[in-house]
This record gives C-alpha cells, sequence and structure tokens, in this order.
C-alpha cells in the first residue's frame, strides 16, 4: 500500500487505561515513504496491527494541520519531533532515515494523566482558562470595534501570544512540568489588550491559583519551553505574567 | 497573610524568593571579590586586611551579615523545595529525554551546582568565616589589624583545598551564567530593548567574578603574590 | 409548490429581523434558570450560542468529541471573516454583503435569512473584537481589512492565517467563562449517538464518554447541533480527521429534513494529493490568491520547471477568462477552471494533477513599493524580490511555511502546486428561518444546517456565519420555542422514550464490534471516497450518479457484514468511533448521489456535465430548481424529497458572470 522504501523500529509506550502500568512495545515498519507524514505513518501502523488482529495504538489528532493542537506525540526525546515550529500532524517522514529507531511516549505531566497509550487529560488547561482566561464581555454588549483603536505593535504582540494552540508541549518539555508558558500566553493576549485592562489583576491572580491547583510544576527558565513550542510563544510572556502578578500582589488591591 | 493572599506560596511567589534573594547574593558576590581583589594589590595584604576588618567590626555590616545568612538560607530552601515539588509535577519519568535539543545543561542542572555551591561553601565558610569571627585570628599585620591574610597564605598551601576552590568557582560560574539573566526573567525584567544587555551583563558578570575568586588561590599556590 | 414551511416573518425584506427580535416572545429570567438547553459541538456556532445562552440565563450543557472545546474544526479556517463595516470606504453594505452572498450561492439561498446574516455581521466583528481576539490592524491601530473571492469591496477580516482560530479561542473563552461560573456543562471526549424525541419534540440525547465507553442519557428542553460539515464523506478533505455527520445524522433518522446534501465546495487552493497514504488534505487560504496569478503551461504535457517556462508560454486561464474577477473568481469557478485545464493535459508536477500558484509578479511589485518607500529609485529585480519577499513574508509567512512542511519544496523560490480539494458542504440539515429543523426543538446552527450559502460559499462567509448563527440569531429565536415550554419540568431519562434511543445506540456499537469481519474501517472509509470523489465530486453526469448509488449500497451492504472494530464498546475505542461515523457517511454519500442525480441543473458546487454553457460554464434551471430539496428519512435507507421554493423578490435572478 505505501510507496516508499524506508524501514524503521519504533518504540511506542503502551497503556491500557490511568489504573495501569505501561511500557515501551517495540514494532517493525516497513515501506515508509519520505512523504507520509508522522501521523500517517502511525496509520500505516495501526491499519498493520488491525490486519494482524491486534489493538491498535492509540493517540490524539484532528486537523493535521498543525492548529488545533490536538496531537502530542513526545519523539525520540523531544515534543513534536525534532524539527522546530511544527506539530507532530506536520512532521513528516523525510525528518527521519531508513534503519532509524523512533521512541514515542506520551506527554508526561501529573497534570496530564495518561488515558490511553500516547492519549493524555489535557483538561487542566480548559480549567486554568475558566480561572480567568477571558474578557467578561456578554453577547450584544459591544461597541464598535473601530472605537477602540488598538498601536498595531501592540495588537501583533496580543497576536503572537494568542496564537498558542494549547497543545502541551511546553509542559510536556519542561523539566520541572511547568505550565508558564501557556497561561503567560493568555494572560499576555489579554493584558497587552485595552479590553483585557479592567480584569487584568484579576485575570492573573486566578489563572495562577488554578495552574498551581492543578500540579504543573514550577518555571526555572531553562527556556525549553519556548524552544519547543510550535508556534513559537515567548518566553517574554511569562515575565510579563510575572510582571502583572507581582503587580497584582503588592501593588493593586484587589484580591482574588 | 490577609491582603496578599498566596503572593509568596504560589508558584511565582517561590520563583520571586528565588530571583530577589538571587539578585542579593549577586550584589553580594561584587562586594565579596571586590575585597578578595584588594590581594593583588601585593602589599603583604595590609589594604585587604583593613576591608576585612571593616567587614568584622562595622555594625551594618554585621547586621548585613545576618540579612545574608537569612536570604542565602531562605534561597537554598526555596531551591529544595521547589525541586521537589517539580519532581512531584513529573512522577513518570520519560525513556528518553533530549534535554540539550532545547536548552542548556548548566540551566537544568541549577540543583546540583547549587549543591556543589552549598557543599564548598560550609568548606570556605570553616576556613574563614568561623576562623575571623568565632575562634580568632592568630597574628595581627603591620597596622595591628587581624592577619586574615595570613591565615589565607596559609590554607591556600594545600593544593587540594585550592582544587577544590577552583572547581567551586566554575561551578558558581554556571550557576550564574543561568541565574543572573534567570532572575531578571523572575523578576519580569524582559524588554527588548534591554534583554541583550543584560544577557551579555550576566556572561561578563559570571566569567569575571569566578576568574577573580578562582584567582586567589592560585595566585597564592603559586606564589604569584607574596 | 412548497410543502414545507420556512417561517419567514412577513414584511420588508430590510426589516423582518428587527420586526422578528422586538416581536418574539420573551422567557423570564427565573424561567430561564430551570429550562435546559443541550448543545452538541464546541465550533463557532456551537460555542458560541452555548455561551450566549447562558449568559441570558438558560441551563446549558455543551458536548464535543474533542478533548477540549478549543479544538473544534473552526479553529483551522485561515483567511478571515466577512462583515459590513464598509471601514475601507469602498462602497460596501448590508444590502451588497447580502447581494453578493446570494450571487456567490448562485441563486439558492433563501433571501430573508442571507439578509439577517448581512445585518448582524458588522456585531460579530464588534464583539469579537470587545472579547480581545486580535484581528491585524493598521498603523493607525484601526481594524485591516483584505480582499476574499467573490466580492469587489474588502470586507474581510482577519487575524494573519488563523482568523479561525483566533475567533474559536474567543468564543471558547466565552464558554469557559461560563463554565467556570457553573453556568455551562461541558461534556468533552463525549460524541452524541442519538437523539430523544418525546411527542415528537426533542427532549435530549443520548452521548457516549469516549475514555469509559458508557453510555448517557441527557435530557433538554431543546437540542442545538452545531456540528459541522460532512465533506469527510469523500475521505480526503481538508476537514479534521474527526470531522463527522452523525449528529446530524441521526437527528435525520429521527425525522429532520437534510438538505442540498450534494452541494459541496471543492476549494481551489489547496496541497495537492501526494500518494495512497493521505489520510487528509491542506488548504492554502484564499486570501493567497490576492497576490498569487494561477497559471499552467500553454504546451499540453510540457515537463519543464516553472521557473524554465518562459512568460509568454504561461496560461493565465483565470486573467483568461473572466478579466472582471480574475484570480478573485468564486471557489467553484477557480476549481472547475483548474479541473478543466488538468483534465485536457495541461496539469503540472509529477501527478499532472495540479496547477501554479505564483507570487513572483506581486513579489515584484511589493518590492518595489517597498524600495520607493525607503528612498530607493530604479531599484533592480534582486532588491525588488529581496524587499518584496519580506511583505509576502509579513503577510503569509505561516501559511508558506506550512507548504514547505508539508511538500518540501520552498514556495518563496518556486511557485506552489496547487489543486481543489473537498473543504465546505452547503448542505446540511434543513432549518427554517428560526434555524430548526422539522422536529420542533431540534435546531441546527453553523454549517451543519444548510441555510446561507445556497449553492454556494463565498470565502471567509463560514466563519460569519457560524458565529452570526450562535452569538446573535439563535438565542433570539431560540426564545420563541422555549417561551411556550416553560411549564415543562425536566423530564426524568428513566422515560422509555431514552430507553428506548439507549438501545439503538447500543445496538449499533454492538453490532460493530461483533461483525469480526476483515477489513479495517479506513478501508471503507477510504473506497467511498474514492465513490464520491470520481462520480460526485467536481463535476456530476447522470451515469456515473447512477453508478455511484449502486456502487455505495454494495459497499454499505459489504461494511456491515465484514468490517473490523478491535476492542471492545466499554473503554477508549477510535476504531469503534471512526466506525459509526463512517457506517452514516455511507448512508449520506447514497443521498448525496440521489440528490445530485436529481437535481438536473448546474449550479454552483454542483456541476452537472449535462447542464453547462457553451463556455462551460454552469447552467441553471430556475424554472424547475429554484428549490431547497429536503429530504426525509424513511425506513430502510429510503428518502423522499420536500421542496421548499425560493422565492427571490428584492434581488433580479441573473446568470451568474465574473467575467
Amino acid at each position: 500500500m505505501s510507496t516508499g522504501n524506508m524501514n524503521l523500529t519504533l518504540k511506542v509506550w503502551r497503556q491500557k487505561n490511568n489504573n495501569t502500568k505501561g511500557a515501551l512495545v517495540d514494532y517493525k515498519l516497513a515501506g515508509i515513504s519520505p512523504d507520509m507524514s508522522f501521523l500517517e505513518m502511525f496509520d500505516v501502523l495501526n491499519e498493520d496491527l488491525i490486519t494482524k488482529g491486534e489493538e491498535p495504538v492509540v493517540f490524539d489528532h484532528d486537523c493535521r494541520e498543525g492548529i488545533c493542537g490536538m496531537c502530542s506525540m513526545f519523539i525520540n526525546g523531544r515534543p513534536h519531533g525534532p524539527k522546530d515550529l511544527v506539530t507532530t500532524c506536520q512532521l513528516h517522514m523525510r525528518s527521519f532515515k531508513d534503519g532509524d529507531t523512533i521512541v514515542v511516549e506520551p506527554w508526561r505531566a501529573a497534570a496530564f494523566p495518561v488515558v490511553k497509550d500516547l492519549t493524555v487529560d489535557r483538561s487542566a488547561f480548559d480549567r486554568v482558562i475558566a480561572a480567568g482566561g477571558f474578557i467578561s464581555v456578554n453577547t450584544g454588549n459591544a461597541q464598535d470595534a473601530n472605537n477602540l483603536p488598538i498601536p498595531k505593535m501592540q495588537a501583533d504582540a496580543a497576536f503572537e501570544a494568542a496564537a498558542c494552540i494549547g497543545c502541551g508541549a511546553c509542559v510536556a518539555t519542561c523539566k520541572n512540568a511547568s505550565a508558564m508558558l501557556f497561561v503567560s500566553a493568555k494572560i499576555s493576549q489579554l493584558a497587552l489588550l485595552p479590553q483585557g485592562q479592567p480584569e487584568r489583576y484579576r485575570r492573573v491572580q486566578s489563572m495562577v491559583a488554578q495552574m498551581d491547583a492543578e500540579g504543573f510544576g514550577n518555571c526555572t527558565n531553562t527556556g525549553a519551553c519556548e524552544a519547543e513550542c510550535p508556534k513559537g510563544i515567548s518566553l517574554e510572556n511569562i515575565a510579563r505574567m510575572n510582571r502583572d502578578f507581582a503587580s497584582a500582589k503588592f501593588i493593586s488591591e484587589e484580591t482574588v | 497573610m490577609s491582603g496578599f493572599g498566596n503572593a509568596f506560596s504560589s508558584s511565582i511567589g517561590k520563583k520571586f524568593i528565588m530571583g530577589a534573594t538571587g539578585i542579593f547574593l549577586i550584589l553580594f558576590l561584587i562586594v565579596h571579590a571586590g575585597i578578595n581583589a584588594l590581594i593583588f594589590l601585593d602589599d603583604q595584604g595590609l589594604t585587604f586586611n583593613i576591608g576585612a576588618h571593616f567587614m568584622a567590626t562595622n555594625w551594618i555590616i554585621r547586621a548585613g551579615e545576618v540579612v545574608l545568612m537569612l536570604g542565602l538560607l531562605a534561597h537554598i530552601f526555596q531551591a529544595l523545595r521547589l525541586t521537589l515539588q517539580n519532581q512531584k509535577a513529573r512522577p513518570v519519568k520519560y525513556a528518553e529525554y533530549d534535554g540539550k535539543a532545547n536548552s542548556k545543561w548548566y540551566s537544568r542542572s541549577m540543583g546540583l551546582l547549587g549543591t556543589l555551591l552549598l557543599i564548598f561553601l560550609v568548606v570556605h565558610l570553616k576556613d574563614f568565616w568561623v576562623v575571623s569571627r568565632f575562634t580568632g585570628i592568630p597574628t595581627v599585620d603591620a597596622n595591628g589589624h587581624e592577619d586574615l591574610y595570613a591565615v589565607m597564605k596559609i590554607k591556600f598551601q594545600e593544593p587540594l583545598r585550592v582544587g577544590v576552590y577552583v572547581l567551586a568557582m566554575v561551578s558558581l560560574c554556571y550557576h550564574l551564567l543561568h541565574g543572573f539573566a534567570s532572575a531578571f526573567q523572575t523578576m519580569g525584567w524582559n524588554h527588548s530593548k534591554y534583554n541583550g544587555i543584560i544577557k551579555g551583563a550576566g556572561v561578563w558578570y559570571s566569567i569575571i567574578i569566578s576568574i577573580v575568586f578562582a584567582a586567589m588561590p592560585i595566585a597564592i599556590y603559586f606564589g604569584i603574590i607574596q | 409548490m412548497s410543502d414545507i414551511n420556512s417561517n419567514i416573518p412577513e414584511g420588508e425584506l430590510t426589516s423582518k429581523w428587527t420586526k422578528f427580535k422586538s416581536s418574539v416572545p420573551l422567557v423570564n429570567p427565573s424561567n430561564k434558570r430551570t429550562i435546559e438547553v443541550i448543545i452538541v459541538g464546541s465550533g463557532l456556532a456551537g460555542a458560541s450560542a452555548a455561551a450566549t445562552l447562558a449568559e441570558m440565563g438558560y441551563k446549558v450543557k455543551c458536548f464535543c468529541f474533542q478533548d477540549s472545546p478549543r479544538r473544534a474544526h473552526s479553529i483551522a479556517a485561515q483567511g478571515g471573516i466577512n462583515a459590513a463595516k464598509n471601514y475601507q470606504n469602498d462602497g460596501d453594505s448590508t444590502y451588497r454583503l447580502f447581494y453578493d452572498t446570494i450571487k456567490g450561492g448562485d441563486y439558492r439561498a433563501r433571501e430573508a435569512n442571507v439578509h439577517r446574516l448581512a445585518e448582524v455581521s458588522a456585531n460579530i466583528i464588534d464583539q469579537c473584537v470587545a472579547q480581545g481576539v486580535p484581528l491585524a490592524r493598521e498603523y493607525g491601530g484601526l481594524l485591516d481589512n483584505r480582499s476574499f473571492g467573490g466580492t469587489q469591496v474588502q470586507r474581510t477580516f482577519y487575524a494573519a492565517g488563523q482568523t479561525g482560530q483566533q475567533l474559536l479561542l474567543g468564543a471558547y473563552s466565552a464558554l469557559e467563562r461560563q463554565i467556570g461560573m457553573g453556568k455551562v456543562e461541558m461534556y468533552t471526549r463525549h460524541e452524541m449517538l442519538e437523539v430523544v424525541k418525546i411527542d415528537g419534540k426533542a427532549r435530549g440525547i443520548i452521548a457516549r464518554n469516549l475514555i469509559t465507553g458508557e453510555i448517557e442519557r441527557h435530557f433538554g428542553h431543546a437540542v442545538v447541533l452545531g456540528t459541522g460539515g460532512y465533506g469527510n464523506v469523500f475521505y480526503l478533505s481538508t476537514n479534521a480527521m474527526g470531522s463527522n455527520v452523525t449528529a446530524a445524522w441521526k437527528a435525520h433518522k429521527q425525522g429532520a429534513y437534510f438538505a442540498n446534501p450534494c452541494y459541496t465546495q471543492i476549494h481551489p487552493t489547496c496541497i495537492p494529493v501526494s500518494g495512497d497514504h493521505q489520510s487528509k488534505l491542506t488548504l492554502m487560504s484564499e486570501s493567497l490568491r490576492n497576490d498569487g496569478r494561477i497559471w499552467v503551461p500553454k504546451k499540453k504535457d510540457d515537463n519543464r520547471k516553472a521557473s524554465e517556462i518562459p512568460e509568454d508560454e504561461r496560461d493565465y486561464y483565470l486573467e483568461r477568462r473572466y478579466p472582471a474577477f480574475g484570480n478573485l473568481v468564486p471557489r467553484d469557478v477557480a476549481s472547475r477552471a483548474a479541473k478543466e485545464r488538468c483534465d485536457a493535459g495541461y496539469g503540472v508536477g509529477a501527478s499532472k494533477l495540479a496547477v501554479y500558484l505564483d507570487f513572483k509578479a506581486n513579489t515584484e511589485r511589493y518590492g518595489r513599493i517597498e524600495a520607493s518607500k525607503s528612498g530607493i529609485h530604479n531599484p533592480n529585480k534582486e532588491t525588488c524580490m529581496r524587499l518584496g519577499t519580506a511583505v509576502i513574508k509579513e503577510k503569509y509567512g505561516n501559511l508558506f511555511d506550512m507548504y514547505a512542511q508539508i511538500t518540501g519544496e520552498n514556495p518563496y523560490e518556486t511557485p506552489m502546486r496547487i489543486y481543489p480539494a473537498v473543504h465546505y458542504t452547503m448542505g446540511g440539515l434543513w432549518v427554517d428561518y428560526n434555524l430548526m429543523t422539522s422536529v420542533p426543538g431540534l435546531y441546527c446552527t453553523g454549517e451543519a444546517n444548510f441555510s446561507d450559502h445556497g449553492a454556494n460559499r463565498l470565502g471567509a462567509s463560514a466563519l460569519m456565519q457560524g458565529l452570526a448563527d450562535g452569538y446573535f440569531v439563535l438565542p433570539y429565536t431560540i426564545g420563541a420555542y422555549l417561551s411556550k415550554e416553560i411549564s415543562v419540568k425536566a423530564i426524568p431519562t428513566d422515560h422509555p422514550a431514552f430507553v428506548e434511543a439507549e438501545e439503538r445506540a447500543v445496538g449499533i456499537l454492538n453490532t460493530l464490534i461483533n461483525i469480526k469481519g476483515t477489513k479495517s474501517v479506513d478501508h471503507f472509509h477510504k473506497r467511498l471516497g474514492h465513490i464520491m470523489w470520481e462520480k460526485c465530486g467536481m463535476a456530476r453526469n447522470e451515469k456515473g450518479l447512477n453508478e455511484a448509488i449502486e456502487e455505495i449500497r454494495a459497499l454499505r451492504a459489504e461494511f456491515w457484514s465484514n468490517v473490523r472494530v478491535p476492542g471492545i464498546v466499554g473503554e477508549l475505542n477510535p476504531e469503534l468511533e471512526k466506525a459509526g461515523r463512517v457506517a452514516d457517511f455511507i448512508e449520506l454519500g447514497e443521498l448525496m448521489c440521489i440528490d445530485a442525480l436529481n437535481r438536473n441543473e448546474s449550479c454552483g458546487g454542483h456541476f452537472r456535465e449535462e447542464y453547462q454553457t457553451e463556455e462551460g460554464e454552469a447552467l441553471r434551471d430556475d424554472e424547475n430548481y429554484a428549490y431547497v430539496a429536503a429530504w426525509e428519512f424513511k425506513e430502510g435507507v429510503n428518502f423522499e424529497l420536500h421542496k421548499e421554493e425560493l422565492k427571490f423578490e428584492n434581488i433580479k435572478v441573473a446568470q451568474r458572470s465574473y467575467k
């Protein structure tokens, strides 16, 4: 079926559910095309497994164009594999060589428990957003959009922070499983915009408290998150969050 | 802590303590290294001993010393807490983890470097601080000051001690290479126009401070200064 | 000729919606607190509706199959969102957006709905900006616009190539806010498997918890489906892997009519298929056609590299055929033109199923502008290309990177190769003016319904419709129904209708697991996709459609006797999820062919080869086919046609021309 000629050995994490222990299992694959995406290579593996009467590997994926943030494989020690600025679904087999051994594991963090095989539960991120990652404006209350000019530089910076896809690669790669890049990206986006000002200091306190409650680790500024983020979210956001947190705790009178 | 809530117990609060104490220690090292460098005046340690005498007797400095100790303890204690917490945040480790692909080894090894420095500190405090503050310095110099310089000259005759000190300064250098810029980042002092300066200053600071410290035992051992 | 009532309010077109809003019955706040609404889907249409209804005070339950509502496929929309703001002072107006949409839809959409869409379009931009959606701005701090296919004004708002993402994250944050306040209960990794009907009204759903495999019953006074389109019936499409028709199809089987299923949008600018392993196709935003020129060699089977083909041997066929709109003709026209050239033997690339999208001319033009801005007179070509590349990079950088990533080619140096691919489905559940399906209490919003785009959707109108439905239309129209339901107490889920619906759902799951055949679900899905693409794709004809119907029926029989679904029901089992979805796609595929066969005309995304003008343009038959084909599901897999006549009272129906 496949048209290529790469032979690979995969070591894939298999784990039935969150209550059982998992282990790396070896699979041999032949005839992989360099034009395949990494997930299409997994499709081939699963088709093989189904034909052989074995259970296919469960992994998260959806849009397969690098924007939904669902795919989440830790490949050869790096989230989303060896290439910078791409998600697993955008990684192509031409980034590997014939005969390679590829180790594939799920994101590992206490806050991201394994659901099955390579699938983890990232609902902690949703709860952090629910704690304050929004502007409280009900539908129908908005003024004309152009009544509020926003300097382009600021709007662009907010956009860059907002480009986060919530995949969790930052947590996965951080040696401390810290979620600060994710949390700070949302805090920054809204802190940079005039619309975000009324809730600015409330937001940073609530979101940080929720982040801590979820059991993420602490940031030690290694910069790994920024380096591995498929959307290039900058560490500057973490500094901005820290600054806002300090202002919120020591200058503003708002307590949460 | 009614109004401040979790200001210091939250993840960011703990970082503030690390960052603030770190910056405090960075400033202290400048003073320490500055006084140490006085030995290179090559005046039999006379000026150096004046400095040491001032540091040992001035009450503001003595009070500052208490603050320094507390800061150091806070830095160490907080680091331990953070490390333990961070380990809990990833209970199952990766089979394959390619750290070098995205960060510097010393950034990932601050705990290890810090531990080495802590061990060194015990040795170092015993060597000089305990002597100058508690057990007493046996001799005085030409000015009648306690001759800490003489103590140093004796101690740094032992090659093992010199080796330990030099290696410790290598640890210090790497610890600072990460710590300097990291402290600024933690405190939120990040600005596209100044980031380059902070980074550059951090590198120069780390190298110069470590060299100045390491130069003392080396210079004394090899008899470069008398 | 209509035998169904679309409940369009009386009165002038321009005042219908205003009048409706001020006369629709209201539900008082204390009653809202006891009224429960179920929303299936958390994309633009679902999340915006869930958030808004919760803000209004209703008790909302929202379901999505992804692990987070933020991942719904609306997130992948790249280009932009239309709104009649006239910020560019280029003569835009509500009427023009209305007119462009009706014309773009080849006169197969309902006037009243489309006008309402145009009216609320401006509110959407206001709402999103208020939420902190970082839309692109100019240096003066005001919002920027770009132009899109099928229009002659600049009314498209955008956020680089990630407009859908930013709008969805806006709706998602509004939804999360309500979740945090306890006003929306969110069920992620849940898939709706049945609609529960009691006394003819939709009263709840049966959903499967995808993690545990447990079957759950949920009651609602009303049910809203915002479950997206069904483009994955073609196997290869720009849709996400999980995009499916199951919720809509189950509703269809419970009595909701399915309208215009054959209207499929084939997007002209996608990355061509590279091999059998391909699992999905990637869109290159239509916005690229602003600055890219589309061409093929003038010589058949020209195997030279693009750079070696001189200017006078290139055929810019869109500019040649449609001088007025050029590269910005609507999607259906651009797609068919590409297919025509490739079928005639002028295609490029290894597969010969591709055309070039070339940025060189505009890169140079931008470079010249930049050079003069920075005071360089008479710049040479290299300088122009260098400066122009920076401009192109700023505008489309992420799209170019994506192209390079997928194809391994550098689009800054060689022209992109593109080919049409299935992208959007204009058809969907039939809804009346209130967005209610033919099942009382069952609503449908966004791409899942058939409403606003006629036979062809214009670029940047999907985001507009999804958010219009969810933020500004449904929250009003649903009140008309719920105001009559205030005395209905929550119905316990041990009601026989829930039991029966659950049995139906469980029956299907068990059957699928127990077939234990020899072929994987994907195997059947690929075969279905092949039939659909070949015989019900960009061009259709009577013979092919008849064949397709037979082939699909045979495929259905084979599927139900030979599919292999590993694992068990009571666990996370993606193969089982896929199997259920493909089973529904197979039935839908048949209906699409039946609908295409019934419509003996060409219009928009439906091109019947028998019905074309001498120049090869679509030939409509307004006399006999100016109707919405709404199909009712009948026992077995049979369908009965109902017609809703389309009346055009405010627009003169004409042959669509972009020449």
